[in-house]
């Protein structure tokens, strides 16, 4: 990630990208298009507030709530919506439900589609030209590089994301969690469950 | 377009790269990039379609080679100039122009954190679907040379509609400037071995959504 640490004698322009993204700040801000408050308060929206923690509120309350996880898998957008987490990049949600015969991996092929306002934004791997070009193809070996093997009798349904719906998955709540509440079992889901790039584990004892 | 972007089904993009305790950025400047995107997506001079078609014009070796926010910040500095926001000379030389247009009103806070994408609703009764859940369609065999999102690995393939998503606006004339010529989109599922051949798992399916001007019946 530190390719522009080196001499940058010979380097030719464009360059640093830090100083062309100041240059251009300083540019639309003197013309009046951007307000560097407004950035301020945009990255401090994405780096505090937004982020898988959401996602993982809506996981909890599925697995503790079958009418709630009913309503969720039938109209995912007005179920998350009643716990007030749609906003952009995630008007149309669908959730897809992992279980002991069905797992379900999302991706976007053609470019890094994710849903914002339940995940944050999308994490390198996601993004990576790896990812997204061996999902489709491969997807029992991407998870077995993510640590999950797969058995032949599971079914795996790869989802990409090629339009302006937005998928999350539901992943299987661990044994060994009956006495657990839903904030307790929030703090169980991660990020890459919610992709599908991951199963949970149990609460460590 | 038949770009480097249209990754499904490509080999040798090596192992994917994946981090432990990922920050949300890994640079200030990549914060500031995104944060200056969403606040000129805010002034609504461009579609998201259009955003992403501007991404994908990159030159390939460019866009392999860049990470994701110089990816952003290479399109914003070719986009800022085509939708009028600066003029090449600006751009250049970091400086307004004496008597350059200035944004009335200017952006506030408000407007950028609030700014809501126009989407159509997708239950618009006077937009009827040519498909229906079930029924087996193939992906036509298209080329566009603009933006589109039918992937190249689907082109040609049968499948069956799984669900119908409602109303949604084009991808391919709303990037063009052509209007969003809404129409239904579904989820169409290919089984794995329709897509990749015989090694594919028999059981295993990709689900990709498609628009009606992307399908035929099968």
């Amino acid at each position: 990630m530190s390719a522009h640490d080196h001499d940058h004698e010979h380097q030719a322009v464009p360059s640093d990208p830090a100083l062309r993204v100041k240059a251009l700040e300083s540019l639309l801000t003197e013309k009046g298009y951007v307000d560097p408050a407004a950035l301020d308060a945009l990255i401090d929206h994405f780096e505090t507030k937004v982020g898988p923690r959401n996602g993982a509120k809506v996981i909890a309350r599925a697995w503790v709530d079958p009418a709630f996880k009913q309503r969720l898998l039938a109209d995912a957008s007005a179920a998350i919506a009643e716990l007030g987490l749609i906003s952009h990049q995630g008007e149309h949600m669908i959730a897809l439900e992992n279980t002991p015969s069905v797992h379900n991996l999302v991706v976007c092929t053609l470019c890094s589609c994710y849903p914002w306002p339940l995940l944050g934004l999308p994490p390198v791997w996601y993004k990576s030209t790896a990812y997204r070009s061996r999902a489709v193809i491969d997807p029992r070996g991407v998870l077995r590089e993510f640590g999950l093997e797969l058995s032949d009798d599971v079914e795996v349904r790869v989802w990409d994301s090629t339009a302006e719906v937005r998928y999350i998955v539901i992943p299987e709540r661990p044994a060994g969690t009956e006495s657990l509440g839903e904030d307790e079992l929030a703090e169980l889901v991660t990020r890459d469950s919610m992709i599908g790039a991951a199963k949970l584990k149990g609460p460590r004892r | 377009m038949n770009g480097v972007h249209d990754l499904g089904g490509m080999h040798g993009m090596g192992p994917i790269p994946r981090e432990e305790n990922e920050p949300v950025f890994h640079h200030a400047w990549e914060g500031r990039v995104y944060a200056l995107d969403r606040s000129l997506a805010a002034h609504q001079r461009w579609t998201l379609d259009a955003w992403r078609h501007d991404i994908e014009l990159l030159p390939p070796a460019d866009y392999l080679r860049m990470n994701y926010y110089e990816k952003w910040l290479a399109a914003m500095e070719r986009r800022v100039v085509r939708y009028g926001f600066l003029t090449p000379e600006e751009l250049k030389s970091g400086k307004a122009a004496r008597d350059s247009a200035k944004a009335v009103p200017a952006l506030t806070v408000a407007m950028a954190i609030n700014y809501k994408r126009n989407l159509p609703s997708p239950r618009d009764p006077s937009i009827k679907p040519l498909f229906h859940p079930g029924q087996r369609v193939r992906a036509r065999n298209l080329h566009p040379a603009g933006h589109t999102r039918l992937p190249r690995y689907a082109r040609g393939k049968s499948g069956e509609i799984a669900r119908d998503h409602g109303v949604h606006d084009f991808p391919d004339t709303s990037a063009a400037g052509l209007g969003p010529k809404r129409q239904h989109l579904y989820s169409v599922r290919f089984a794995a071995r329709e897509l990749w051949g015989e090694a594919a798992s028999p059981r295993d399916s990709v689900y990709i959504d498609l628009w009606d001007d992307y399908l035929e019946p099968a």
